[in-house]
């Protein structure tokens, strides 16, 4: 499957296979489910959904972590 | 072995029916390296530490979260909203940080000016009220005024943490008055965070009554950060127990300690 939609992970435009879900988008990034919490169009999608959900184009994707801080 | 700290009579430190073994929970930010924070930290004591929250960096030019470097199965982690401008953020903040799934309590931050880093009141207790009715265990940032602390602790928040001054100034207990007032009237425990700078400044500001105290940049930016963890360990212990012993009346003028009788012709 080579065609790609454009979403925005983190603030930035990303070209994603269509129909991706986040857990496969995960992996395309090499990040380790466990270790980010994903938020999808302002919404957060718990772990065991991730392979649930799937990208649409122009998807606004937020991946955090904990980082050091007061 | 026996130390003298066992003569020390002191209530657990519980928040929200948690109860924690140090009263000086410490922050994770701003450290020259990973190696010298987890020495810092395991120097303070400190079981509560703060983490934040914000993006991974997907091109790895940054470094890996912070966990990669803490054992999370033996320190508490105690997420923040810092960076938050407004509620709306701040609960975005929590509720991305709860859904790492270590704990619902989260220290809450709605930062009112840039300058300052003094908080929003509104949007704090805004966010506050929102947070407490979706579950959280809600440590708040404020300002030391009493009204405020109030209004927190009737929306429910798990514990109130008045400053000692601004985030990253290291000024010390400005307020002392305010921050004793806040604790004698408040029922939830009071934690004072931000900008206690040296060991001097924990000990003044336990010896006001206070739960405990949350640091980050006094350990960070000192010279030898894990000495001045080690530091401040004492002297949160030692400004508890010196509160906890009762202080002597201040007075203006000289009593002597040495009898005045039995003095030579």
């Amino acid at each position: 499957m080579n065609e790609t939609v454009s979403v925005v992970v983190n603030g930035e435009p990303r070209a994603v296979a269509r129909d991706a879900t986040l857990l496969e988008l995960l992996g395309a990034l090499a990040l380790d489910p466990r270790s980010v919490v994903v938020e999808h169009n302002r919404r957060i999608v718990r772990r065991p959904a991730l392979g649930d959900v799937r990208v649409a184009p122009g998807d606004a994707i937020e991946l955090v972590h904990f980082v050091g801080g007061g | 072995m026996a130390t003298a700290v066992e003569v020390v009579k002191d209530t657990p430190f519980t928040i929200s029916g948690r109860t924690f073994r140090s009263r000086l929970m410490v922050g994770t930010g701003k450290y020259r390296d990973n190696p010298t924070m987890v020495h810092a930290i395991e120097a303070s004591g400190a079981e509560i530490v703060t983490v934040a929250v914000r993006r991974v960096s997907l091109d790895r030019t940054k470094e890996e979260g912070v966990l990669y470097h803490l054992d999370a199965t033996r320190l508490f982690l105690l997420a923040n909203t810092a960076g938050c401008y407004t509620a709306e953020d701040a609960i975005r903040y929590a509720r991305l940080a709860r859904e790492a799934g270590f704990n619902d309590f989260v220290k809450l931050e709605v930062i009112g000016d840039q300058e300052t880093l003094l908080p929003d009141t509104q949007g704090l207790l805004q966010a506050a009220r929102t947070l407490v009715k979706d579950g959280f265990k809600v440590l708040a940032y404020t300002n030391e005024d009493l009204v405020t602390a109030l209004r927190l602790e009737d929306a429910g928040v798990a514990a109130v943490m008045p400053l000692a001054s601004p985030i990253g100034s290291g000024l010390g207990l400005l307020n002392p008055y305010s921050v004793r007032l806040i604790k004698r009237r408040l029922q939830v425990p009071v934690v004072v965070d931000a900008g206690v700078g040296t060991a001097s400044d924990a000990c003044i500001t336990m010896e006001q009554g206070v739960d405990g105290i949350l640091m980050n940049t006094a350990l960070a930016a000192a010279q030898e950060p894990v000495a001045m963890a080690h530091a401040m360990r004492l002297a949160v212990e030692a400004g508890r127990a010196a509160f906890l012993a009762g202080r002597m009346p201040r007075r203006e003028i000289a009593m002597p300690s040495s009898p005045l009788g039995g003095m030579l012709d």
